[in-house]
């Protein structure tokens, strides 16, 4: 914050000259939006905003970049101070987080005048996650979900044509490969520091994570436990090497070099491999679905979304950049620019992104995607039951007591909501 | 002393004093309040939220597993740290303050170095040097016919490689105080030793260390409480993983409060961190006056 405070009074003489400037001109006056986005977006939406400011010559954007790992702490410091920009990219697992602070302003009105927003359009799955209770609080921006990359050669030569659909398939073409490449390599990479893997494996399963209204963790489940013995198994069996990511200095050369053959990661990486792989090995990878229990499985539905703060003093205008931003044809440039997936279906259609090999399995998982439960304190749910995944991984406690553990200290981390909810419910 | 020159010297501390009011003593009267509530994220949205729950913060925390792990990596972190970090800064000293040495400036600057580098680029390089398969200290231990190891990626190497990267980060700074320290030695009274026959051992031993003892006493303190805060270390390199192993107590802390927002719970943990420190470096101050007056 001090630094943010000293670029401010650094800027103070150039404010005072734009001030002096505005005296001479008198007209309509230039609103200002204050727009806070993260990582590679903020560095690229940039490039879209002149195109906007000149359909709309009273409204001038701000673009404020953050740091994702910091980004977290910035909003909740800015929501506590009344510092809120007007609109503002959010992951949608941290919409929950900000709606309980009464921080972002329901949309659903906005949506049912707009033109330009059409509910049907977008992959289900992922405006789910915009929604809290029946109230709309966000307009997905883009979709980060998770799949499978893979050798497509070594899985070839291993002798399989295609990678299975359901997880007794998939564990066969994992063995196979194993057994092709010795106790050198490995058949998959499931970073031990990434909780993601582990919560795919669980969304497959019929029974949630959470139960009661989300009052209690479910994770003694019969189905939370065959997910957490499938992907022990993984290590168990030496199929997945015990790494975190920050071990592996680069996971691109690493599936290059056959270290392993199989990955769990997001579209931001179609790009990484397109670039970081030589020319010769460009044939050699590809994406696919992710395996469920029984069939074609389901994945998480993660991403960002456009989000309007309830102290915004532009709303309306605000409201105007997001529908700009999600019209299909920017959709579709802002693609090129940072290989995001679009959410809504006219966005995928045409373009380079309709003709991309890597992006059609995306394509195809997008129309099957599950949403996590949508509690403020999910994260670090999922935080602590990477912690626990990780303790049974390494053997230092066993399924069962691990699930029972985990659950109570579960329950403590809802213990506040719980409270809360009853509060509610005993004065309307 | 007169009115006027009384009035003289408030005038002149009180600015200081009130920053001091304002920026240090305000903030941790106030994080000792919340850490008596349950200040939350659902408190920050609605402060009919917030309960006082007196000790119950505390008595949680002595009662989670996570703090004790926390705290006995900060530990062992501590008392494989400091001696290393003591000896490290202490030998560079003598080394560098050496009549033999050439190019001390050089020296100097060298090995001061390290503390005045980022410690995220630094942390970069050291991920590259603990590299299991591809790096510079197990291809060392490697040509020597030892078994390689596994980092940070085994939860035994892990906190030693943190302590690793820590006193090489920071053994320049007490090596600078120390250096002071030894300049101020007359030479005169080593010039006398060695005429009555005392060798290098017997010269260090009796006079360079006895009239250190002040400076060591005052690096030790700094480093014991610099080192029970351990953060950034952890942070940049291994996230506190793996299984844990690198979670501090001020990790613990940050985690709790900055990520999941439970500020009452993480000021709890600030204030049994301070009792800690204080308590322990209290017990060092009176061991060194007791050993100094014996």
């Amino acid at each position: 914050m001090a630094g943010l405070k000293q670029r401010a009074w650094a800027a103070a003489p150039l404010w005072a000259a734009l001030l002096l400037c505005g005296c001479g001109h008198s007209g309509p006056k230039v609103e200002v939006l204050h727009f806070w986005a993260m990582g590679i977006e903020a560095e690229v939406v940039a490039q879209l905003i002149p195109a906007f400011e000149r359909e709309h010559p009273l409204i001038q954007v701000e673009i404020q970049q953050l740091a994702w790992t910091a980004a977290h702490e910035k909003l909740l410091t800015a929501i506590a101070g009344d510092a809120t920009p007007d609109l503002c990219q959010l992951g949608n697992s941290w919409i929950p987080e900000l709606v309980a602070l009464r921080a972002l302003v329901p949309l659903q009105a906005r949506v049912g005048e707009s033109r330009q927003i059409v509910p049907d359009d977008y992959f289900p799955g992922v405006w789910q996650t915009n929604l809290i209770g029946a109230a709309l609080y966000g307009i997905p921006w883009y979709v980060d979900t998770r799949l499978l990359f893979y050798r497509s050669d070594l899985l070839k030569a291993a002798g399989y044509d295609a990678p299975a659909v359901t997880w007794s398939g998939w564990l066969e073409q994992l063995q196979a490969i194993k057994r092709m490449v010795g106790p050198q390599r490995y058949a998959i990479l499931l970073p031990l520091n990434e909780f993601e893997p582990l919560q795919i494996l669980a969304l497959n399963q019929p029974e949630a994570m959470l139960r009661d209204g989300d009052r209690y963790g479910n994770f003694r489940s019969a189905s939370f436990r065959n997910a957490l013995a499938f992907y022990r198994n993984l290590f168990a069996e030496s199929l997945a090497p015990t790494m975190t990511n920050t071990q592996i200095s680069n996971v691109w050369n690493e599936l290059g070099r056959g270290y392993f053959s199989f990955y769990v990661s997001g579209p931001w990486n179609i790009a990484e491999f397109k670039k970081r792989l030589p020319p010769e090995q460009q044939g050699s990878w590809m994406t696919a679905l992710m395996p469920g229990v029984e069939g074609p499985g389901v994945t998480n539905a993660g991403g960002s979304s456009l989000v309007l703060f309830a102290r915004s003093r532009h709303q309306a205008s605000a409201w105007q950049l997001i529908e700009y931003l999600s019209r299909p044809a920017v959709q579709q440039r802002f693609h090129e620019l940072t290989g995001d997936l679009p959410p809504r279906r006219s966005s995928w259609e045409g373009g380079e992104i309709g003709r991309d090999p890597y992006s059609r399995a995306f394509r195809m998982q997008l129309e099957n995607l599950r949403t996590f439960p949508k509690v403020p304190e999910w994260e670090q749910i999922m935080q602590g039951m990477r912690v626990m995944a990780e303790r049974v991984v390494q053997g230092q406690q066993d399924i069962d007591s691990a699930v029972t553990g985990f659950d109570a200290e579960v329950d403590g981390m809802l213990a506040k909501r719980r409270w809360m909810l009853d509060r509610h419910r005993g004065n309307p | 002393m007169s009115a006027s020159a009384r009035h003289a010297a408030w005038g002149f501390t009180l600015p200081a004093l009130l920053l001091i009011a304002v920026f240090f003593l305000l903030p941790v009267i106030a994080a000792l309040a919340i850490s008596f509530t349950d200040f939350d994220l659902y408190a920050l949205a609605d402060p009919a939220n917030l309960r006082v729950v007196g000790l119950h913060n505390y008595s949680t925390l002595l009662t989670t597993p996570m703090f004790w792990k926390a705290l006995g990596n900060t530990a062992i972190f501590v008392v494989l740290g400091v001696p290393l970090s003591l000896a490290a800064s202490l030998g560079a000293a003598l080394l560098v303050e050496s009549r033999l040495a050439r190019f001390r400036g050089f020296f100097r600057t060298a090995l001061f170095a390290p503390v005045v580098t980022t410690l995220v680029a630094v942390a970069l390089i050291w991920r590259y040097l603990l590299h299991t398969r591809y790096g510079l200290l197990n291809y060392a231990l490697s040509h020597l016919g030892l078994p390689t190891i596994d980092w940070l990626g085994d939860p035994h190497w892990s906190m030693p490689a943190i302590v690793l990267l820590a006193v090489w980060k920071n053994f320049g700074y007490n090596m600078i105080i120390l250096i002071a320290a030894l300049q101020s030695i007359p030479e005169d009274l080593h010039e006398a030793a060695r005429l009555d026959g005392a060798g290098t051992w017997a010269r260090l031993r009796h006079i360079t260390l006895p009239l250190l003892s002040p400076t060591l006493v005052l690096v030790g303190i700094l480093t014991v409480s610099g080192y029970f805060q351990l953060f950034a270390e952890p942070y940049v390199m291994t996230q506190g993983g793996p299984l844990q192993s690198t979670v501090s107590v001020l990790y613990f802390m940050f985690e709790q409060g900055f990520k999941w927002w439970n500020l009452g719970f993480a000021s709890a943990v600030a204030f049994m961190l301070f009792a800690l420190i204080l308590g322990l470096t209290t017990l060092q101050m009176r061991l060194a006056r007791r050993a100094s007056l014996a």
